[in-house]
């Protein structure tokens, strides 16, 4: 029996744990708990912090004395580095530093089980897969809790692990392919902004109902120090009590709070190459850490019309190596809340560059760094997606986007104040032009830490406490099915898309069976392409699309395959097959092949090899 | 204090030498009788001062027993640079520049500082206000000056709150590694 729900929150720069005692009654309230994760910070040192950076160094060997790269829990450690000291020292060795592997790991373009990382890294460096390095974290953090939890062993108790919300399925398998790797066994998947609102139900305790009351529509804006990730969450009332449904989720956007303080950092450099000052990568990374500082410092008094900033020198000539700048308010609010949060009106949408093959290798970064318009994008194209389905989960009749009743802010950028009235201005400016009520900002959580401890905390909610968000996936999946037409040459046949999974599907739930009849040969792999869309809220398991190739709303995911077995001689028979899907109970898709008018089921494998 | 109670040895080590003295006396007739004359010897007076034995080679090195000290040391100069600026000659700089460098010593040590140790006032009262120490006051926390006369309740005025680190959390550093290297040197290839 587990004794612990282990809340675990990998993130793309930092990951952390929250622990909930299934034998407590209650909530934990404000005492949400979080493993202290002992980590190299040094060569030599050992602290324990409660936030896990999620880097990854693969050392020389050679590099460090030896005993540099020991843990608690093993003594004899040097070809891994994980945390801290992997940070702050891959700054000045980025070829040996993987970093955003999480961004890697829900990336199409490239073959995610393949030792790429770090990306460009020289041959002598013992390259990982994205997969492997996330598995790497979460073995820190498993050793990290076995070593403090003796006799609870991390692999006996109820893992939730978080993923964005906008991670589509074949991130989600990767996540627990990754979890598995790791030795979790049970493992249970959350999205994030779910896991933040989770912490802030806690945090309230009874008293949320004095917030939100049937009828609100929460918008949760989760900004981490790499992606962007929205959520709206319905609340409505059931049989007498409330309900909560989680009705949309945004696409992944890769912008994240790193991006601002390195924008910072450029914005100062510029001026100081003007002024005929070089700097080199050692300290730009040195800029970038002092407008940090500069940017809370000012962010925290709002009567700071300047900050100094100092770039030391590497030397040991501190003073004299020191190059001096500063950074002014106009410039703060210039860079940080009109460039990333920016008045745009509500028809703004985000600026999109078509990219090149070779671009697409290496990650895809958002190309408008405007986190307003990414979201009005999203809200525009969710009411008329919801518009256009048979029921809209909310009021969205005569409205040019969904009206949200409150905000919850998640993600260390938000730390800023500023940046949240510039997010609630913005967004209430929408809602005013457009005949809506002003939305208020949901407070209390805590913005690191959050997405853990809501993880933890769903955990204890799922045996039977609490309440539960309710949501199924939040896309709608198709496979793609080639139409027959003579052959032109240089012209690809159309593919028509297949619903197989409608929007909304619950956990512990299958779809109907569409109608269409493949052929499967036995014993010969056979391959589908498959799609995801985010936006197709009304289709229903069956349904057909014409010709994927113009569609916006679509997004390929992986391919899928499958064989089947071949048995007493059958290789080569064609099997007539149907295709099914379901939503494990852990929140995984799986889809099936069902033999036509036979026993025979075989699972299909996401295949996240890269697309060919 | 009694000095023959007191043994500067511990138990282990007196079982070792009864061990070592117990075979030699046995094998070696010479050393039997060095035993046996120091047996015979009067024992020393109570209140004969006790020669301080010169203490057997320690086997902690200074640097080790020192550890803690050192691994501060490294800690201010990791996060805040604090050695390089205190072993720069500030005096061939301008106030601006020395002032420039301060934030980065200033920003990386208070944050070291934050990390590693609680601090809190040893006196709670604002500076300045008068206050009042009664008799047994804590005299390690607070030290009293000025016109020093008569006896407790003394009544003064708070100069210096003073500081205590109620809770010290250094790192765990290898006991593989030499505590001396406060920064290794960087060499970028």
């Amino acid at each position: 029996m587990p004794r612990y729900s282990i809340g675990i929150d990998l993130g793309t720069t930092n990951s952390a744990v929250s622990y909930f005692d299934l034998e407590a009654a209650n909530a934990r309230g404000h005492e949400q708990t979080m493993l202290s994760i002992p980590q190299v910070t040094a060569v030599g040192t050992i602290e324990e912090k409660w936030l896990l950076p999620s880097f990854l160094y693969l050392p020389n060997n050679q590099e460090f004395p030896a005993g540099a790269l020991a843990l608690p829990w093993d003594q004899q450690r040097k070809d891994t580095l994980v945390g801290e000291f992997a940070r702050s020292h891959g700054s000045k060795v980025p070829m040996r530093l993987v970093s955003s592997a999480k961004s890697w790991l829900c990336h199409a373009g490239v073959n995610r089980l393949d030792a790429i990382l770090p990306w460009q890294a020289p041959d002598d460096v013992q390259r990982v897969s994205p997969l492997e390095a996330s598995a790497r974290y979460l073995s820190h953090l498993r050793e990290a809790w076995d070593h403090q939890f003796k006799g609870h062993a991390l692999a006996e108790q109820d893992v939730v692990l978080t993923v964005p919300a906008s991670f589509d399925a074949a991130a989600r398998e990767l996540t627990l392919k990754a979890a598995q790797q790791a030795g979790f066994p049970n493992v249970t998947l959350i999205e994030e902004p779910q896991a933040a609102f989770y912490a802030w139900l806690e945090e309230r305790g009874e008293s949320y109902r004095k917030h939100v009351q049937p009828g609100d529509v929460v918008l949760v804006v989760d900004v981490g120090g790499g992606t962007s990730d929205f959520s709206l969450i319905a609340v409505t009332s059931q049989a007498g009590d409330v309900a909560l449904t989680r009705i949309a989720v945004g696409d992944h956007i890769l912008l994240g709070g790193d991006n601002m303080d390195l924008a910072l950092a450029h914005t100062v450099n510029q001026r100081l190459t003007a002024g005929g000052k070089k700097l080199d990568a050692w300290q730009f990374n040195a800029l970038t850490f002092a407008c940090r500082q500069a940017k809370e410092q000012m962010f925290a008094d709002a009567t700071l019309e300047k900050a100094a900033l100092a770039v030391p020198g590497r030397g040991s000539s501190l003073i004299g190596g020191a190059i001096k700048a500063e950074l002014s308010r106009e410039e703060l609010t210039r860079v940080l809340a009109d460039g990333f949060f920016p008045r745009s009106d509500l028809g703004e949408l985000p600026k999109t560059a078509r990219r090149t093959g070779l671009a697409q290798m290496a990650l895809p970064y958002a190309q408008d760094a405007g986190v307003t318009r990414h979201l009005a994008a999203f809200l525009t194209r969710q009411a008329q997606a919801m518009a256009a389905a048979h029921e809209a989960p909310v009021e969205v009749a005569g409205r040019k986007f969904v009206h949200p009743t409150a905000v919850l802010f998640n993600g260390g950028v938000f730390k800023a104040a500023t940046l949240k009235q510039r997010v609630m201005e913005v967004l209430n400016g929408w809602l005013a032009a457009d005949g809506g009520q002003a939305a208020k900002e949901l407070e209390g959580v805590d913005l690191d830490l959050a997405v853990a401890r809501g993880a933890a905390y769903y955990g204890w909610a799922r045996h039977g406490h609490g309440l539960r968000i309710r949501g199924g996936t939040a896309r709608a999946y198709y496979v793609g099915v080639e139409t027959s037409m003579p052959a032109v040459p240089g012209l690809e046949p159309p593919v028509k898309a297949l619903c197989v999974a409608p929007f909304g599907m619950e956990e512990g739930t299958q779809a109907d069976v569409p109608p269409q009849e493949f052929g499967l040969v036995v014993g010969e792999p056979t391959r589908f392409r498959f799609f995801s869309s985010s936006l197709r809220r009304g289709d229903r398991v069956g349904v057909m699309l014409d010709d994927v190739a113009g569609d916006e709303e679509l997004e390929e995911v992986a391919p899928i395959e499958t064989t089947l077995p071949a048995g007493e001689g059958d290789a080569g028979r064609l099997v007539p097959v149907n295709l099914q899907a379901a939503v494990t109970e852990i929140g995984t898709l799986e889809l099936r092949c069902l033999e036509k008018g036979g026993p025979g089921k075989w699972k299909l494998e996401l295949n996240v090899r890269m697309k060919e | 204090m009694d000095g023959n109670s007191q043994s500067t040895l511990s138990l282990g080590a007196r079982l070792s030498m009864a061990w070592k003295c117990f075979w030699r006396i046995l094998g070696q007739p010479e050393f039997a009788d060095k035993v046996n004359r120091v047996l015979a010897a009067p024992a020393p007076a109570v209140s004969a001062p006790v020669a301080p034995t010169p203490a057997p080679a320690p086997a902690v090195s200074p640097e080790r027993l020192n550890a803690s000290g050192l691994l501060v040391l490294s800690v201010f100069q990791r996060e805040g640079r604090l050695i390089d600026f205190l072993q720069e000659n500030v005096a061939s700089f301008s106030d601006a520049e020395v002032g420039a460098a301060a934030r980065v010593v200033h920003a990386g040590c208070k944050k070291a500082l934050a990390d590693h140790f609680t601090l809190e006032p040893a006196f709670k009262e604002s500076e300045g206000a008068t206050v009042t120490l009664p008799a047994g006051f804590d005299a390690q926390r607070v030290r009293i000056t000025g016109n020093v006369a008569g006896q407790p309740p003394f009544r003064g005025t708070l100069k210096h709150h003073g500081w205590v680190a109620s809770s010290v959390r250094l790192p765990a550093v290898a006991e593989s590694l030499d505590a001396r290297v406060l920064a290794p040197a960087e060499v970028e290839l």
